[in-house]
């Protein structure tokens, strides 16, 4: 899938966002005055930005309410529910923590919720598709609720657990991409079911349809190689987590933290940049790309 | 529950449907143009219309983005910069034609010759010949030369019609349908129509060709011949028929010259005192001419006389090809097919003709006044084109696919092949080639035609060639559409002579209409020592900017097909069906909006101003204003014109009166007339008194012709007498070995000559092109939507060859010929004969043409194969370089090319020697949401 | 609701034929010129002369090629539009409603006013039959010509999809699904219609007709039965003559 950048920017922030977003809803840390504002605003501006961020992605932005409409059955439009309600919510359980100094637990606690719903539905968006297998997997709304807590957690300063979020999204991590890179091969997509040829022998693309490209190319057969794929992982994992670790473990001051932060938000563009890029469309069949390349 | 909105389905569809004529190629189907506010909206297919019933391919549906293509010329041009710069400066139609004529009026007053007209794809052959006739040059012939003469001539001379557009399978009732190296023809939607109508009830399609895509891919059987070995595989068949006697004995000794009697000392047919070919009655054993009434021909025939005894034909033939070389033994290694597919597809044949036999129950009375309570079918077709056409054995390999047609009785008769009206035509009532010039006046008559012997050569009493091409000589005698793939080069080397201007027409002679693209461009900017161009003079119409436009002086700016009136006359290629005959039109159903004018109206013009004899009215002045007064007024015998249909009052067919209104009509008809055969006079035409009689009353004849299909074509044998030294026309030395292998009167198998020329172990692999059916050569490369499907061309190689060159989907090769070489990027293809490659015709551009972008991939990927074809085959120790042709006809050896590949990490294609034409036109949009109706 | 109708009235849709699509891209270029006319945003063309044009197409055609063993290779057109599947998780996914199944005949559209060109259904598509305009930002998919068979200003027989009324080889039907009398019912259960893609569960109602057995003539030797020799011996004209005229 072609890896845009607004989908990357909006899948990495927003989660941390909402992470954050969890934390603060069910009380860890509870912060009050200024001190909550600024928690707020980190998280706000996170999440809110990644959203905006998503917009980009529209080819019809000024219509994006319409969005809203389809909560019943699809995923995004349940994003944008969740999405506002748990903006909502943590509005009024910060308006609470700043300006009164009372955490309204109750508040908090739905905030929380509708803010793990919201990276839930983003990441069911992606989990839902069966077109694409790598992604059409529990281990999509598991890692990105992981690397969404993990990156709350580091700006929320939660000590022992974000290191041990830290060590849950290395695992989910590899995992997902030890899965992945035979998911599409384990689904039962090939050029055969696809196009009812070759049962009899080996079927291959002879010829696209047009010598020119066009917008399934561009959008969905986007190519990665493989020697760049190990690279970009172990800079993802040695920025996501090994990075955050090693600082986080020396000390927790603030520099560190910033710096931790940093380096896993890098991580996580990275990770993300990889999960589109490497997701193989079905459609890719169509125009002889196979998942063994 | 869903969210549904509220939808019109029952939209607008256009203000109105104007019916005319398709141009993207030559097929001519009817098309509905829809218009809104007087803008083209969108084009689909004439239901009613005989040609495409109302199907449209690819082409037909882009026409619209034809008319808007930035490409358009726009006025008419004068060459400001050195030819082939592309520097042009538009000048107004007065300008343009005080030019044209300045330049013409000299010419003709002192030496018709020195102009040459030829002229591409159009339709209008009979009225630029006309003119080009009335003009007085011998010089004119269109593109035939180049593109299919032999299927043609073997077809006329055998059959007295073709394929091509000429002829059709009977789809209806055929039940086995074999076809020959076609890509797409001529006949494009017919032969689809006709496919899906043969899958439909089951026949079955063999399809030959090296290369399996389109109509190849979807037969039941794929034969993957070698190239140019389809007549070995042919005269196979034959063998395995003959020997197992399954063929049509009573067919032969009826129709065909089977049981004319050959004179054992000359090969000559023996003949009455009227030129009549004799037979022997099987009945009295007299001899009688074929014609006779009430006889019966013996195939067997035999008659002695002063000592000698002649025999028949059809002993010959069978004595010819029971021989052991024909067999499928022999053949099956060079063909590349094995004998027991061979003898498997013989089999099929011989099955279906003779086991699964049609009987109509027609009446009907044959020539010699035999009446017939019915008609037999032999349900077994077949379909050939450029595939076996191409290569220089091209004319005797196409002759021996009619000659097994022929043995199986299954021309002219239900479920076989069947000719379209105004042809069966023999070849004796077309005209023969004239040439004799007289300053002032129009040629003696027409300039093409059919040659008999050596003494219907276009010779000057000198013996050198009379025309430019130098069609109809020694060299090529039956050239029966000239050679316009030499004019260049000839005029260029003043061989025969040298000429003052060239007058083209529709014909991208310097691109991907010519051989050796490279050389023909130097041909035309050389310059003398006197820095005066060595071709002096170039005027060209096109509509587009095109590679040619830059290499011309003067342009004459056309219109596009659907802002002209032109006419698909019977006097030209027919649309007429097996059962009909039928004609049509086209008009202008949108205005143009620039300075443009059909180029048949601007001879119309140019006629007057230079007072040709047609074009003039008596007191002097221009006589057709356009070439639609032309099309409706123009009589060429009494009451026969260019267009058949509504004559007279407006009822009469064929023949008939002016009639004003005509054009008028042909548009209230949809742009189409057609006219059926009467039942029982539409099988059998050439013998069958009914159709005569129906042709005749048509105009198609004057008389009724009767004739026999020429198994045994006696032209050829006169000219390989002329070659053993009878006569006093004799060839020139070097020429005689040639003429007396190749002119064989029964069809006979000789390899291809770029094979005798050129090492096949240095260059082991067969090159060939193949129309896209969703691209018309040069010119379907500026439609923004064709473009988009082929903008660029791989060069397919076969698995094998790929392994064998460790290549890979995506490497680029070095791919070279004896005569040159550039590098392709390839794709690997395993539905391909293993020594064969190929690629997609005309899709390479020069950069600067057509207003694309010079980066776009048809400039950076896209390539031709006539870079590496030469109109020459290389030097062979003989001192001679041979015209890569058929040394029959003359036609273009494409397909015999011979090539290597090597692989490269070069990824570019080398294209240092062309330089970027300035674009006459500047550049097309960024962007395109092409949509009338609001 | 984007939710798709338990239930359609009929079942439109096409059949395509893989045993006799000559792959001319007829079918492709109708449907251009007819939606860029008709329905919604024209079809726009990206550098149309450009050096990479892309434009958006409705209905494309791709060429597949099967190598098998001791077997000439076999080449085949393979056309592909939207199937208007039954379970379609184009409709499913769309955050606006803009996707839509109709209930009358199961087309699947999109209503461009509602679309916010976020491209998801195009993702949930497994058979690319939907494409983003680049001059619009619409999603555009193929209507099954719904502005023609249903049109009352087109004649009766007209009133078929532009790409089905084009085809040169007959390759193409339209016809309703739900009448297993129809056309297409029959010709798709003689043949064996397939469905693109099962195992993705979206139940395409266009069926795909197999290509029939190709190359399956037995190479004959000499002694075939139409291909007995007239004399054992063939010597000359004569004898093989007066053996063929015996046998008559
Ligand atoms: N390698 C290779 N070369 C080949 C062949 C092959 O098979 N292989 N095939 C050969 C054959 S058979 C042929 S017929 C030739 C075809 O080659 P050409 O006859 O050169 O065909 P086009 O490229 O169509 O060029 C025709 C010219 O007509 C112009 N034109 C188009 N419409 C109009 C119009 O309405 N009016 C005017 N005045 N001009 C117009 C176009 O712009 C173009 O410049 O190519 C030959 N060349
Ligand atoms: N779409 C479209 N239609 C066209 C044209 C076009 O440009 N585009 N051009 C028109 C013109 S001018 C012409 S002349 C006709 C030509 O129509 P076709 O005759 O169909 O022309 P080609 O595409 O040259 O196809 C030649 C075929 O012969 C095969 N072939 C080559 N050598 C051999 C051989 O030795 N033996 C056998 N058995 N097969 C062989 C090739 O593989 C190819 O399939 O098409 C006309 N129709
Ligand atoms: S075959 Fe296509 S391009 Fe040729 S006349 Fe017919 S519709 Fe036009
Ligand atoms: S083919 Fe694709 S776009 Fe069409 S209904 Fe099925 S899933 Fe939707
Ligand atoms: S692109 Fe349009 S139709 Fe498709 S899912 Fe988004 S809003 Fe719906
Ligand atoms: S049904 Fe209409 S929209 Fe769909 S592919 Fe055919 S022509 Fe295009
Ligand atoms: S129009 Fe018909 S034959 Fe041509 S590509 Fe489309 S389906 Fe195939
Ligand atoms: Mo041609």
């Amino acid at each position: 899938m072609y890896p845009a950048s607004s989908l990357i920017i909006f899948t990495s922030f927003s989660g941390i966002g909402f992470g954050l977003l969890f934390f603060l809803g069910v009380g860890l840390p509870a912060p009050k005055g200024m001190l909550a504002l600024i928690f707020l605003l980190i998280a706000n501006s996170l999440a809110v930005g990644g959203l905006f961020a998503a917009t980009y992605h529209l080819r019809r932005p000024e219509r994006a309410l319409k969005a809203f409409t389809q909560w019943k059955t699809s995923w995004l439009s349940r994003e944008a529910w969740f999405a506002v309600g748990a903006l909502l919510f943590m509005a009024i359980y910060g308006i609470g923590l700043v300006f009164f100094g009372v955490a309204v637990g109750l508040v908090g606690m739905v905030g929380a919720l509708l803010s793990i719903a919201t990276v839930y539905s983003t990441s069911m968006i992606y989990g839902d598709l069966k077109t694409v297998p790598r992604w059409n997997t529990p281990l999509t709304p598991i890692l990105f609720l992981v690397i969404a807590l993990t990156g709350g957690s580091i700006i929320a300063g939660l000590g022992e657990i974000t290191l041990i979020l830290l060590l849950i999204t290395a695992i989910t991590q590899v995992a997902y991409w030890v899965k992945g890179d035979t998911a599409f091969a384990k689904s039962e997509t090939t050029i055969t079911s696809a196009t009812g040829l070759g049962k009899e022998g080996i079927a291959r693309l002879f010829s696209p349809p047009h010598t020119s490209s066009n917008y399934l190319l561009k959008e969905f057969v986007y190519i990665v190689g493989r020697k760049h794929v190990s690279k970009l992982r172990f800079a993802s994992l040695a920025m996501m987590v090994g990075v955050p670790i090693a600082l986080l473990s020396v000390s927790v001051n603030l520099w560190f933290s910033l710096v931790a932060v940093i380096c896993h938000l890098v991580g996580v563009v990275i990770s993300r940049w990889l999960f589109f890029s490497q997701a193989e469309h079905v459609v890719g069949i169509y125009y002889g790309h196979r998942s063994d390349c | 529950m869903t969210n549904q909105t509220c939808l019109n389905t029952s939209p607008k569809v256009s203000d109105e449907i104007r019916k005319t004529t398709c141009y993207m190629c030559a097929c001519r189907c009817g098309i509905d143009v829809h218009l809104k506010e007087g803008k083209v909206a969108y084009i689909e297919g004439n239901r009613d219309h005989p040609v495409n019933k109302g199907v449209l391919c690819a082409k037909g549906s882009a026409g619209i983005m034809q008319v808007n293509a930035p490409s358009r010329l726009r006025a008419p041009l004068k060459r400001v910069g050195p030819r082939g710069s592309g520097k042009f400066e538009e000048i107004s139609w007065e300008e343009a034609l005080e030019i044209a004529e300045g330049l013409l009026r000299p010419i003709r007053d002192q030496n018709p010759e020195k102009l040459a007209f030829f002229t591409g794809r159009d339709q209008s052959q009979s009225f630029t010949s006309l003119w080009a006739q009335d003009f007085g040059t011998p010089n004119y012939a269109a593109h035939g030369g180049f593109c299919s003469v032999n299927m043609a001539t073997a077809g006329i001379y055998t059959i007295g019609g073709s394929f091509w557009e000429f002829g059709q399978p009977d789809w209806e009732n055929t039940k086995i349908f074999i076809i020959f190296g076609v890509a797409e023809d001529h006949d494009s939607n017919p032969i689809k129509i006709g496919l899906s109508r043969l899958k439909e009830r089951g026949s079955k399609i063999i399809a030959v060709n090296p290369i399996r895509t389109g109509y190849n891919a979807i037969a039941d059987e794929w034969i993957a011949i070698t190239p140019g070995t389809d007549g070995q595989f042919i005269l196979a068949l034959i063998h395995e028929i003959l020997k197992a006697g399954k063929i049509d004995l009573d067919y032969l000794s009826r129709y065909t010259n089977a049981p004319v009697l050959l004179n054992a000392e000359t090969g000559l047919l023996l003949r009455d005192k009227d030129g009549k070919e004799l037979v022997v009655d099987k009945e009295s054993g007299d001899l009688h001419p074929f014609d006779r009434k009430g006889i019966y021909p013996d195939l067997a025939g035999e008659h002695l006389e002063s000592g000698m005894l002649h025999r028949t034909v059809f002993h010959s033939l069978v004595d010819q090809y029971l021989s052991p070389e024909f067999s499928a033994d022999v053949v099956s290694e060079s063909t590349g097919i094995s004998a027991g597919k061979i003898r498997a597809i013989a089999s099929e044949l011989a099955k279906v003709a003779f086991e699964e036999t049609i009987e109509l129950p027609h009446s009907w009375t044959d020539f010699r006044g035999e009446e017939h309570t019915k008609i037999i079918g032999r349900p077994v077709s077949f379909h050939a084109m450029r595939g076996i056409s191409a290569h220089s054995n091209g004319f005797q390999t196409c002759r021996a696919l009619h000659v097994l047609q022929i043995l199986l009785g299954s021309v002219e008769v239900p479920g076989g092949f069947r000719l379209k009206p105004p042809y069966p035509k023999p070849s004796t009532i077309h005209p023969k080639p004239h040439f004799k010039v007289s300053p002032g006046s129009p040629l003696d008559g027409p300039h093409l035609g059919f040659v008999h012997g050596p003494d219907d050569l276009a010779l000057k009493s000198d013996g050198t060639p009379a025309r430019i091409d130098k069609a109809f000589t020694w060299e090529n005698p039956m050239s029966a559409h000239g050679l316009m793939h030499m004019v260049i080069s000839n005029a260029y080397h003043g061989d025969p002579y040298k000429i003052d201007t060239l007058f083209f027409y529709m014909a991208n002679m310097s691109w991907n209409s010519s051989m050796n693209t490279r050389g023909v461009l130097k041909m035309l900017t050389d310059v003398d020592r006197n820095g005066k161009y060595v071709i002096p003079n170039i005027i060209y119409s096109d509509a587009y900017s095109s590679e040619m436009v830059a290499y011309a002086d003067l342009i004459l700016p056309d219109t596009t097909y659907l802002e002209r009136y032109d006419c698909i006359s019977l006097l030209d290629r027919p649309i007429s069906e097996a059962d009909a005959i039928a004609d049509a039109i086209r008009w202008p159903v949108i205005k143009p909006d620039r300075d443009v004018r059909g180029f048949q109206s601007v001879l119309c013009e140019l006629g007057g101003r230079l007072e040709l004899p047609n074009f003039i009215n008596e007191d002097g002045t221009q006589r057709y204003t356009d070439y639609a007064d032309y099309i409706v007024n123009h009589v060429r015998k009494p009451g026969i014109g260019p267009l058949a249909g509504f004559r007279g009052t407006g009822t009469s067919a064929g023949r008939g009166d002016v009639n004003p209104r005509q054009m008028d009509q042909y548009i209230e008809n949809g742009g189409f007339f057609v006219e059926k055969i009467p039942f029982g006079a539409n099988y059998y035409k050439p013998w069958n008194m009914g159709y005569q009689e129906w042709a005749v009353k048509m105009g198609l004849y004057d008389s009724p012709k009767p004739y026999l299909f020429q198994l045994y074509l006696e032209p050829l044998r006169k000219f390989q007498r002329a070659a053993e030294g009878y006569g006093d026309r004799q060839p020139p030395e070097h020429l005689r070995k040639r003429i007396k292998s190749t002119m064989a009167p029964i069809p006979i198998w000789y390899p291809p000559f770029e094979g005798e020329h050129v090492d096949p172990a240095e260059y082991p692999l067969h090159a060939l092109t193949q129309r896209p059916m969703a691209m018309y050569h040069s010119w379907g490369g500026q439609n923004a939507w064709l473009r988009q499907i082929h903008g660029t061309n791989p060069l397919y190689v076969s698995s094998t060859q790929m392994k064998k060159h460790d290549l890979v989907q995506g490497d680029w090769v070095k791919l070279s010929s004896a005569h040159g070489s550039i590098v392709v990027p390839i794709a690997e293809m395993s539905a391909l004969n293993e020594d064969t490659v190929w690629t997609w015709n005309a899709i390479g551009k020069r950069k600067g043409t057509w207003a694309l972008d010079v980066d776009s991939p048809e400039t950076t990927k896209g390539f031709l194969l006539n870079h590496l074809i030469s109109e020459l085959l290389p030097q062979k120790g003989d001192g001679y370089r041979w015209m890569n042709s058929d040394p029959i006809t003359g036609q273009a050896a494409w397909f015999d090319l011979r090539v290597k590949i090597e692989k490269t990490e070069l990824q570019k294609m080398d294209d240092t020697s062309f330089e970027i034409i300035e674009s006459p036109v500047g550049k097309g949009p960024d962007n395109l949401s092409w949509k009338v109706g609001k | 609701m984007t939710m798709l109708p338990k239930k359609t009235e009929r079942k439109l849709g096409l059949v395509i034929d893989l045993d006799t699509c000559v792959g001319c891209h007829a079918c492709v270029i109708s449907c251009k010129g007819w939606n860029t006319e008709n329905y919604g945003a024209p079809l726009s063309d990206e550098r149309p002369y450009g050096a990479d044009p892309t434009g958006t197409f409705l209905n494309r055609v791709h060429s597949y090629e099967v190598k098998i063993d001791g077997k000439e290779s076999q080449l085949f057109h393979f056309p592909k539009s939207c199937l208007h599947c039954e379970d379609a998780p184009c409709v499913t996914v769309c955050p606006t409603g803009a996707s839509y199944k109709r209930v009358e005949d199961g087309i699947v559209l999109v209503n461009e006013k509602d679309c916010i060109g976020c491209g998801l259904c195009a993702w949930a598509c497994p058979y690319g039959a939907r494409e983003l305009d680049a001059a619009e930002g619409v999603m555009k998919k193929c209507t099954l010509c719904v502005d023609r068979i249903y049109n009352e200003n087109l004649p009766e027989e007209d009133r078929v999809p532009a790409c089905v009324r084009t085809c040169p080889s007959g390759a193409r039907h339209f016809g309703d699904f739900s009448d297993p009398e129809s056309q297409v019912s029959k010709i798709s259960r003689e043949r064996n219609g397939f469905d693109l893609m099962p195992e993705q569960a979206t139940k395409p109602v266009n069926k795909y007709l197999p290509p029939r057995p190709k190359d399956t003539m037995k190479e004959v030797d000499v002694l075939a039965p139409f291909l007995a020799p007239v004399a054992d011996e063939p010597e000359g004209f004569m004898a093989w003559l007066d053996k063929k005229l015996d046998k008559l």
